[in-house]
């Protein structure tokens, strides 16, 4: 089957099996910040946003992104860095494998909620695993990059 | 001459952090060529079997199918995925495919195919007639069992480690110090139990996964996630049996390995699928694959017997360790080794010490390495018996440590007779408990509304480098207007070490981090590295780094003082130019660096390596604050506070983020990580659903500090960091448990349901 969607802000068509996953027919198209950790919805790892809202694309039939916005890491690749770089600077970006996934949760808690507190933002991103950080570090980062403004 | 920034001590961002934030396709399967065949396996679904009969025909007529591969096709020299330095110590007991079944999820057979659609339908078109065997999957009952996992005469143990097939034996071994029996029977208080860890899964976040292709010259180039390219060089030419000419490894980007990938897990799937059909393959394990057949922790039960005199000294341990290897022996002779080396050394008022040992082979998942490597293990069981001695004391288990606990200065018997040359134990304790509030909070508090705090200790140590067997390489060039090319054999698997060893670097040629340029591992081109395992980086290719610059220097001045028509001697350099010491002359770095291109027989250009005849242990100190819901016995972590000492740290964000990370990995173990197995063999725990990784809901306040120490053997003072940080948590949460509760579990994980079974048989 064929669908249209818009990836990072342009139109790409694709054929499609009605089985394939977003996950997978996303690193097709060549975004490759779209890691798979698990078969289970339970890692975090594939974070895209569908019409702005976070989305496990390990769970979504690529069907479903027929006439959707559907945005990566690779579409958001300043804000990524932008953020990036204050998980670098605590250390906390580390093997990396998780950071797309969590990144693009992290961009859409800032645009959704404003001025979170420590737990709320635990809790927002409580579906992002990580392996190597202990979470300390990322929590670090994430709340100096929310209060970089204030400090500016 | 102006003070320059120094490296060695300053957080700087690693130098790859950018393509990791942006999500740049760097990693195994982001690179792997799009017409890679892709590789499966078909799993066994019984413990223990036999392949009377395996039909492939369907599944190799199916379209899209390129092969399919059974035991017939494979070579029948066993080998060992074991990452470990030839000749190792882990036994050749493996084949690529073999005709005896030893765990559900051992492979029967390889499929390779255009597409995963294909390949998953060809799978289920392969038909196998197996003779259905009596599994061992108890491992106190694996020794001397009748029932034989390694039967087999080709089956062969390259070192003296004790092991014998014909009893189910892996390792066996027993050493000791002085007269334990009788100072036991001496001693006013021996405390004997028995403690028990599970097969924890390493759950790095990027599965196993490896692609292979056939070069121009036709050699088998692996492209692999892995801590170990020089002995995956050495393991796939085994397993395939040709010639280790005939193959490079390259690592990537890799997403963790915690241990996991210290063992060539899926390596040699895709290799032998190549060099058999000629074609690039890939394959990438599922999540499921990399629960039920991969290399976690060893099961270990620990029994301790620990004597103490009336006052609390210690006189005496003795201390059996009995470890589950598995279907296969990858790490069995060395992991258990640790769990009595590197948790008897933390006392030094201990008289007289045995450890013994045995490593059993059962019809379970094979283990392997996973960051503590045994030592995380011997010190639950060690730990949480000096926490149960000072409760029989009536003792604060602080105060029992610091009367116990091993100093700078003392001679480590249990410890190969090493000396602690540097050791801040005692001050790591110092300041956890400020951190923690120790003093106001131990044992416990009642707050009132039915839920009590309560904290709990724990020391750990570990090593920095297999003295005398790791081999660390680092060589560096020299190019044009003046850079430096650092080529490693080490592999930076997250941990930061391409960065960190840069900064080592940079320090010792005086000159900025960006003027050096990183390469990581290909077996065609870098210096010989044993790998990154044993927490061995930092320490050992760290003086690598040390040496390769100091070479570097020499060869700099060399050619500088002959360009200025001087001699070395002549001469000095202070990492932009080479100098005249009494005139003007020099010549800078830059023109040195260009003017070598043309004319030149003398190359700039260094590789140097490194070993150590010691192991200096870093050591740590973690305590845990929890509350517990004394009607359900449900508890929270509350606080964790680890204080480290790794020497000196070069790195000290890097290291923070390390020690945070080992703690959560620890935690995880503590609390939510089981591994259970039906009566059948099979792992219940077989994704993430059910293998509870902690949440960032889950790890409470964890808080890190650094008490430095200098060691006098590792570049600028350095141990090791990697390891010893997921030591403490399970001992000291397992205390905080017992303080709270007055009961102590003794196997892993703690959870509500232990706590409260216990709670329910000691009122009876």
């Amino acid at each position: 089957m064929n669908i249209e969607m818009t990836l990072n802000g342009k139109l790409a068509k694709a054929e499609i099996e009605p089985g394939t996953l977003l996950l997978d027919l996303l690193r097709s198209l060549g975004c490759y910040s779209v890691k798979r950790g698990c078969e289970t919805s339970n890692c975090g790892l594939c974070t895209v946003w569908m019409d702005g809202v976070p989305t496990l694309s390990c769970s979504v039939l690529a069907a479903r992104a027929d006439g959707h916005e559907i945005t990566t890491l690779e579409g958001v690749r300043e804000e990524a860095e932008a953020f990036g770089a204050f998980l670098a600077a605590e250390g906390a970006d580390q093997c990396g494998f998780c950071s797309p996934g969590l990144i693009m949760n992290v961009l859409a808690m800032e645009r959704e909620l404003e001025s979170p507190a420590m737990d709320e933002i635990r809790e927002y991103l409580a579906g992002n695993l990580c392996r190597c950080t202990g979470y300390a570090g990322q929590m670090r980062a994430i709340e100096k990059y929310l209060n970089r403004k204030k400090e500016a | 001459m102006e003070k320059k920034e120094t490296f060695v001590g300053s957080s700087v961002s690693k130098k790859d952090y950018r393509a990791l934030v942006t999500g740049k396709p760097v990693y195994t399967d982001d690179i792997a060529p799009r017409d890679c065949l892709v590789v499966k396996v078909l799993r066994c679904p019984h413990a223990h079997a036999w392949i009377e009969e395996i039909d492939t025909s369907k599944a190799a007529a199916y379209p899209g199918i390129e092969a399919v591969f059974t035991w017939e096709d494979c070579s029948q020299k066993r080998f060992t995925l074991a990452g470990q330095t030839y000749p190792e110590p882990s036994p050749y007991d493996r084949l690529v495919l073999d005709r005896r079944m030893r765990f559900v999820g051992d492979a029967a057979a390889i499929v390779a195919g255009a597409t995963e659609e294909a390949v998953d339908r060809a799978l289920k078109l392969i038909k196998i007639k197996y003779q259905v065997l009596e599994p061992v999957l108890d491992f106190r009952t694996a020794k001397d069992n009748p029932v034989l996992i390694h039967p087999e005469d080709s089956w062969q143990s390259l070192c003296t480690v004790g092991a014998d097939n014909k009893r189910n034996l892996c390792a066996a071994g027993e050493e000791a110090h002085g007269d334990v029996d009788s100072i036991l029977a001496s001693c006013d208080h021996v405390i004997e139990r028995t403690y028990h860890c599970k097969a924890n899964q390493q759950a790095m976040m990027e599965t196993f996964r490896t692609y292979a292709e056939l070069d121009a010259y036709g050699r088998l180039v692996v492209t692999s996630s892995t801590q170990i390219p020089f002995h995956v060089r050495r393991i796939v030419a085994n397993a395939l049996d040709i010639p280790k000419s005939k193959v490079r490894v390259i690592k990537p980007r890799i997403g963790g390995g915690f241990g996991a990938k210290q063992t060539a897990v899926s390596e040699m799937y895709p290799a032998f699928v190549t060099w058999k059909t000629g074609k690039p393959s890939k394959m990438i394990f599922s999540r499921y694959e990399s629960q039920i057949a991969s290399s976690p922790r060893h099961e270990m039960e620990v029994t301790v017997r620990l004597g103490a005199d009336k006052n609390g000294v210690f006189q005496a341990v003795d201390l059996y360790t009995l470890s589950n290897t598995g279907a296969f022996g990858e790490h069995g002779p060395t992991t258990v080794g640790l769990s009595g080396h590197k948790s008897i050394p933390l006392y030094s008022t201990i008289k007289a010490f045995r450890f013994h040992y045995d490593v059993v082979y059962t019809n379970t998942m094979s283990a392997g390495a996973y960051r503590g490597y045994g030592a995380t293990q011997g010190i639950f069981a060690l730990e949480s018996a000096v926490n149960e001695m000072a409760m029989e004391l009536h003792m604060d288990p602080v105060k029992l440590r610091e009367m116990n606990m091993v100093h700078e200065g003392d001679v480590m018997p249990a410890y190969y007779g090493e000396t602690a040359n540097s050791c801040a134990l005692d001050r790591c304790m110092k300041r956890a408990k400020e951190m923690i509030g120790w003093d106001e909070k131990w044992p416990c508090k009642d707050m009132g509304n039915g839920k009590v705090r309560a904290v709990g200790v724990a020391m750990a140590m570990q090593g920095s480098s297999i003295s005398k067997v790791d081999v660390a390489g680092a060589t560096l060039k020299l190019n044009d207007d003046g850079f430096y090319s650092l080529m490693i054999g080490a592999s930076d698997m997250g941990t930061g070490c391409d960065t960190t060893l840069a900064q080592v670097a940079a320090d010792c040629l005086g000159c900025d981090l960006d003027n050096i340029v990183t390469h990581g591992v290909d077996t065609d081109v870098s210096p010989y590295d044993s790998g990154s395992y044993a927490s061995s980086t930092a320490y050992l290719t760290g003086m690598a780094v040390v040496k390769a610059s100091q070479s570097m220097v020499e060869k700099i001045k060399e050619k500088g003082a002959e360009y200025l028509g001087l001699t070395a001697d002549d001469v000095d350099f202070d990492g932009d130019r080479v100098y005249c010491v009494d005139g003007d002359a020099f010549i800078s770095l830059k023109d040195i660096g260009n003017q070598v291109m043309c004319n030149n027989g003398k190359a700039l250009e260094v590789t140097e390596s490194h070993s150590s005849p010691v192991s200096p242990p870093p050591f740590m100190v973690g305590m845990a604050e929890i509350e517990l819901d004394k009607e359900t016995c449900a508890f929270e972590l509350v606080d964790y506070v680890g204080v480290i000492d790794c020497g000196t740290p070069i790195n000290p964000n890097l290291v923070r983020v390390q020690t945070e990370g080992g703690l959560g990995q620890g935690i995880g173990m503590a609390m939510f990580e089981d591994v259970t197995r039906s009566e059948r063999g099979r792992v219940y725990e077989n994704s993430f659903m059910q293998y509870k990784l902690p949440t960032r809901m889950d790890t409470g306040n964890i808080r890190v500090e650094i008490e430095s120490s200098y060691e006098p053997t590792g570049p600028f003072g350095v141990k090791s960091v990697g390891e010893v940080v997921i030591n403490t948590p399970s001992p000291a949460i397992a205390g905080a448990v017992a303080a709270a509760t007055g009961v102590q579990i003794r196997e892993l994980p703690v959870t509500p349901e232990k706590i409260f079974r216990e709670l329910a048989s000691s009122i009876k």
